[in-house]
C-alpha cells in the first residue's frame, strides 16, 4: 500500500490534523492524528470520540497508540458507512472537525500469567495496546488474530511483536489456522494454559469466546463497541446488559466482564438504524464515487433504500 | 352649570398646576436629581391590555423547527413596556434570580432607548435573549405584578424583544462590547452551559481570567443539545455566548474535565478556583422491563441526536433518529413536551402521546409549555401509569404495557399520590418510547474531584450563598446542585458562584486565608 509522509514543517499541526496515513487492507485505514493532550493521556482500552466533517455524526474510534513525542494518536477504523468512508477520504494536513478524549475506563492491565488475546477483524487495532501492555505487566501473552482472508489480516507485524505467540486464523485458511479464533482459544484451555482472556471483534465473536471461557471458568474480558451519541454517560445509547444491570460503556467500559454480557441483546441493539445506515450510505456513495478506489468492497454493491419507506 | 364646562375650567386650573410641576420636573431632571417621567400618564396606562405573543399556526409550525413565538413588533412591545407602573418597591426584581432591574429597562424601552434597556439587562444577566424566552415567568418575576390579576407586565415577551432586538442589530454593525483585560487569578469554569456561561461572565467583568471547559462539540450545554431550536432558536444561543466570548472568555470545546483535563492539570496551570456547572446530564431510566428495546431512547439521547446533532435534517447531517409513527413521550415536565413535541415535527410520526402517572394539575412543565403541546396535538393520556415494554423478536419496541391511576392521599411533595387501580391494565401500540421522568448529575466531572462532599442523591453539597463546596476553591451552580431543574434557576447559582469565588479569591490575596483553606462562613456573607 502506498503510504504518505507528514512532511516536515516548521509550525506545530494544528488540533485535529492527519499527519499520518496508510491503508491496512482494502477497507481498513489507519491514520496518526494530532492531539497533544489525549496521546499524554489515553491509555489502553480507551477511546475518542471524533466529528470528521461539520454536521457530522460522533463516533467512537479506539485509541491504538499514542505518541506523546510528537503529539499524536493512531487511529485505524474500517470504512464500513458514510462517517468512516468520509474520513478515509481526509489527507496528511486535513483536520477532523472535532476530537474529544480519552473517554471510557482504561483496561484493568495487571499481572493474570498466560493472558489469551482474542482478536477479530478491526478488534485487532483495538487488542494491539492492551497485548503490549499485558505482556509489559510480566505476562505470558498468546495473541489469537482471525480474519475471513489473510489480505483483511491488519496488523500481523506489530501483534507479533508484542506477543509471547502469535496464532492466526483465516476462515478461508488463506493463512495461518483454517477457522475461526475460539478453535485455537479452545486448545488452549483444554490444554490448561490460560488464566485470563480478554477479546475483540465483532459481538458474534465475542459470544462464542465468552461461551468457551465461561464453561472452564476462565475471567475474560470483552471491549464492546455499541452505538454512543455524547461518550460521556450523557444519552444511555450504549447502553448494555448485564445480568439484568444496565450500564453504560462510555462510563462503566468500554471493557466488561464477558461471562455477564447479553450478547443477543447488544447485537439487536447495533442494528437500530441500519435503514439509516444504507440510505446515507447510498448517498454519499452516489455523489462520492470518484474518491473510491475501484475495488473498494461498498462500491461492488451498493444498497439503495429509503427508511421513510 | 353644566358639567362639561365645569370639568374643563378644573382642567385648566390643572394645566396650569401641572405645567407648573412639569417645568419644576424638567429643571430637577437636567439637574440629574430626579428620574425623567415618560409615556402616558397612569390612567391610561392601567387601560392597556398585557398584550398576546404573536404566534406560528399550530398546524404550519409542526411542519417546521422555526420559533413557536414571533416575539413582539416594537409598537406592540412600547405598549406593553407602558403598563408598567414603575412601581417604587417592585415586587419583581426580589423573584428574579439574575436580579434584574425591571422596571429600570422597561422605562428605557418606554422612552425608546433600547440600547440602554439592554444595556441594563446585560448588567446582571449574561442570557437575556435565552431567559426571555425559557424562564417560567409566571412562577417568578410576573408572579406578583400589581397588574397580577389582570394580567401581569409581560416582563419575559419584553425582556425578549428587547434582547434579539439588539442581537438582530449585532448582526448588522458589530457591537462595541467592553474587552475585559484580566487583571486577576486564573479561573475554570466546567461546564458552558447557563450556571457556567452566567458565572464565566460576572467573573470576567471582575477581572478574572477565565477559561470555560465544554465536553461536547458546540458551546452552550443544555441549552443546545436539550432546548428545541423551536422554542429557543440557534442562532440566539449563538449570538448570545458570542457577547460572552466578545468579553475576554475564553472557551474550549471536546474538552471533558476528569478525563481530558484533571484537576491536577488545571491546578498545575495555575488556575485558583473552579467552578463545576456540568449539569444533570445522567439519564433517569423507567426500571421497568424491556428498556433496552431498540426504539426506547432517553429524552437526552433522542433530544441530542435532533437538537445537538440534528437528526431532523438527516441524511445532510448525518446523525439518524428513529421515530416511525407513533410515539410515546413518559413523564410531564417541560422536557417531556420537547420531547413530544419534537416528535411531531419529525417526518413520519402521525401520533405523539404522553403517558404520566398523575394528572395534568400536577404536570411539572410550564403551564405556556403544556398549552402549545395541547394546540399541536399531543395526545395526554393522564393518571397512567408505564408496566412494561413489549419487544418482538428483533428487540424492537411494540407498544407499552401501562396500567390506570388514581389520585390518593397526598405524598412527601403535597401532590395527591397516584395508585394504581387493580384490573386496569392495558396496551398501547408504539414505535418509539421516550423516557423523560428525570435526570441527574453525571458523575464524572464530580468522581475526578477528591473530597468533593456529594448527596444521596448523586448532586454536590453547597453553601447556598457562596456556592462553595466541601473543596475550598470549588464552587458549584446549577442543576449539579439540585438535579434537573431550569435555567434561570442556573443563571441565578452562577451569579451567586461568581460573588462567592471573587470574595474567596479576594480573602486570598488580601492574606485574610491562606489557599485551600476553608474560609469561615462569616467571611463569606454577603454584603447586599
Amino acid at each position: 500500500m502506498p503510504e504518505t509522509t507528514h512532511l516536515e514543517r516548521e509550525s506545530l499541526p494544528r488540533l485535529g490534523e492527519i499527519t499520518y496515513k496508510r491503508r491496512l487492507s482494502e477497507n481498513v485505514v489507519h491514520i496518526d492524528v494530532y492531539a497533544p493532550l489525549i496521546a499524554k493521556k489515553a491509555e489502553p482500552g480507551q477511546f475518542v470520540i471524533l466529528r470528521a466533517l461539520e454536521r457530522g455524526e460522533r463516533i467512537p474510534l479506539t485509541v491504538a497508540k499514542t505518541n506523546s513525542e510528537n503529539g499524536t494518536i493512531t487511529l485505524i477504523f474500517q470504512e464500513v458507512g458514510k462517517t468512516t468512508l468520509a474520513l478515509g477520504t481526509l489527507n496528511v494536513g486535513d483536520s477532523l472537525r472535532d476530537i474529544v478524549g480519552p473517554l471510557g475506563n482504561p483496561t484493568p492491565i495487571k499481572k493474570y500469567g498466560n493472558v489469551a488475546v482474542v482478536a477479530g477483524g478491526l478488534g485487532t487495532a483495538e487488542m494491539l495496546p492492551i497485548a503490549r501492555a499485558m505482556r509489559q505487566s510480566g505476562n505470558y501473552v498468546i495473541s489469537i488474530v482471525g480474519a475471513r482472508r489473510a489480505d483483511l489480516l491488519i496488523l500481523v507485524d506489530e501483534m507479533r511483536e508484542v506477543s509471547d505467540e502469535l496464532i492466526i486464523t483465516t476462515d478461508d485458511g488463506s493463512l495461518g489456522i483454517k477457522g475461526v479464533v475460539t478453535d485455537p482459544l479452545r486448545n488452549l484451555i483444554n490444554e490448561g494454559q490460560v488464566d485470563f482472556v480478554i477479546t475483540c471483534g465483532p459481538v458474534i465473536m465475542m459470544k462464542f469466546v465468552a461461551q468457551i471461557t465461561k464453561e472452564k471458568k476462565i475471567p475474560t474480558y470483552a471491549s464492546l463497541n455499541p452505538i454512543m451519541v455524547d461518550g460521556t454517560g450523557m444519552c444511555g445509547a450504549c447502553r448494555l446488559n448485564l445480568d439484568g444491570e444496565t450500564k453504560f460503556a462510555c462510563v462503566d467500559g468500554p471493557d466488561f466482564d464477558a461471562h455477564r454480557v447479553d450478547f443477543d441483546e447488544l447485537m439487536m441493539r447495533q442494528k437500530a438504524f441500519v435503514e439509516f445506515e444504507k440510505c446515507a450510505l447510498e448517498k454519499w456513495i452516489s455523489e462520492n464515487r470518484h474518491k473510491l478506489p475501484p475495488e473498494h468492497p461498498l462500491i461492488k454493491h451498493s444498497i439503495r433504500s429509503n427508511p421513510y419507506g | 352649570m353644566d358639567e362639561t364646562k365645569e370639568k374643563r375650567d378644573d382642567t385648566k386650573e390643572e394645566r396650569l398646576k401641572r405645567a407648573k410641576e412639569l417645568a419644576e420636573r424638567k429643571k430637577r431632571e437636567e439637574a440629574g436629581t430626579e428620574k425623567p417621567l415618560v409615556g402616558l400618564p397612569k390612567k391610561e396606562r392601567l387601560k392597556i391590555q398585557r398584550q398576546p405573543m404573536p404566534e406560528q399556526d399550530p398546524m404550519a409550525r409542526i411542519l417546521n423547527f422555526e420559533s413557536v413565538v414571533l416575539g413582539y413588533p416594537a409598537d406592540i412591545a412600547l405598549l406593553e413596556a407602558q403598563r408598567c407602573l414603575g412601581c417604587a418597591n417592585p415586587k419583581c426584581i426580589p423573584l428574579c434570580p439574575a436580579e434584574v432591574n425591571i422596571p429600570a429597562f422597561i422605562l428605557e424601552i418606554v422612552k425608546g432607548n433600547l440600547e440602554g434597556a439592554y444595556a441594563i439587562l446585560k448588567e446582571s444577566n449574561a442570557l437575556p435573549a435565552i431567559c426571555g424566552r425559557v424562564c417560567p415567568q409566571e412562577v417568578q418575576c410576573e408572579m406578583e405584578c400589581l397588574l397580577a390579576k389582570k394580567g401581569p407586565v409581560a416582563i419575559g415577551r419584553l425582556e425578549q424583544f428587547v434582547a434579539e432586538y439588539m442581537l438582530d442589530k449585532f448582526e448588522k454593525e458589530p457591537p462595541t462590547i467592553t474587552r475585559y483585560t484580566p487583571t486577576k487569578e486564573k479561573v475554570a469554569v466546567i461546564g458552558s452551559g447557563p450556571a457556567g456561561i452566567t458565572c464565566a461572565a460576572d467573573l470576567c467583568k471582575l477581572g478574572y481570567d477565565v477559561t470555560v471547559f465544554e465536553s461536547l462539540h458546540k458551546p452552550g450545554g443544555v441549552l443546545v443539545y436539550g432546548i428545541p431550536s423551536f422554542r429557543l432558536p440557534r442562532r440566539i444561543i449563538n449570538a448570545e455566548i458570542k457577547t460572552v466570548e466578545d468579553m475576554g472568555v475564553k472557551f474550549m470545546c471536546n474538552t471533558v474535565f476528569g478525563k481530558s483535563v484533571t484537576l491536577q492539570d488545571l491546578l498545575k496551570e495555575g488556575y485558583k478556583a473552579i467552578f463545576l456547572g456540568t449539569g444533570a446530564g445522567l439519564p433517569s431510566f423507567l426500571g421497568i422491563k424491556g428498556e433496552n428495546a431498540n426504539g426506547v431512547y432517553s429524552a437526552n439521547e433522542f433530544l441530542t441526536r435532533v437538537n445537538l446533532m440534528e437528526a431532523w435534517d438527516f441524511p445532510n447531517a448525518d446523525t439518524p433518529v428513529y421515530v416511525g409513527k407513533k410515539v410515546i413521550t413518559v413523564g410531564a415536565g417541560n422536557t417531556a413536551m420537547d420531547c413530544a413535541r419534537v416528535s411531531l415535527r419529525l417526518l413520519g410520526v402521525k401520533e405523539s402521546h404522553i403517558v404520566y402517572r398523575r394528572t395534568k394539575a400536577e404536570a411539572p412543565a410550564r403551564a405556556e409549555e403544556i398549552e402549545h403541546a395541547e394546540q399541536e396535538g399531543v395526545i395526554f393520556n393522564f393518571l397512567t401509569q408505564p408496566l412494561e415494554i413489549i419487544r418482538d423478536e428483533n428487540n424492537w419496541i411494540k407498544g407499552l404495557k401501562c396500567i390506570k391511576m388514581e389520585l390518593g392521599e397526598p405524598d412527601e411533595s403535597g401532590r395527591r399520590r397516584p395508585v394504581p387501580i387493580p384490573g386496569s391494565e392495558f396496551e398501547i401500540e408504539c414505535d418509539t418510547l421516550l423516557n423523560a421522568v428525570g435526570q441527574s448529575p453525571n458523575p464524572i466531572a464530580m468522581r475526578s474531584i477528591p473530597g468533593l462532599e456529594i448527596t444521596k442523591r448523586g448532586t454536590v453539597v453547597v453553601d447556598e450563598e457562596s456556592m462553595q463546596t466541601s473543596v475550598p476553591y470549588v464552587f458549584a451552580g446549577g442543576d449539579i446542585t439540585v438535579g434537573a431543574s431550569t435555567v434561570i434557576f442556573a443563571v441565578g447559582q452562577g451569579k451567586k458562584a461568581a460573588r462567592g469565588i471573587d470574595r474567596y479569591l479576594s480573602a486570598v490575596r488580601e492574606g485574610k486565608i491562606k489557599w485551600g483553606e476553608k474560609q469561615l462562613k462569616a467571611q463569606l456573607a454577603v454584603s447586599a
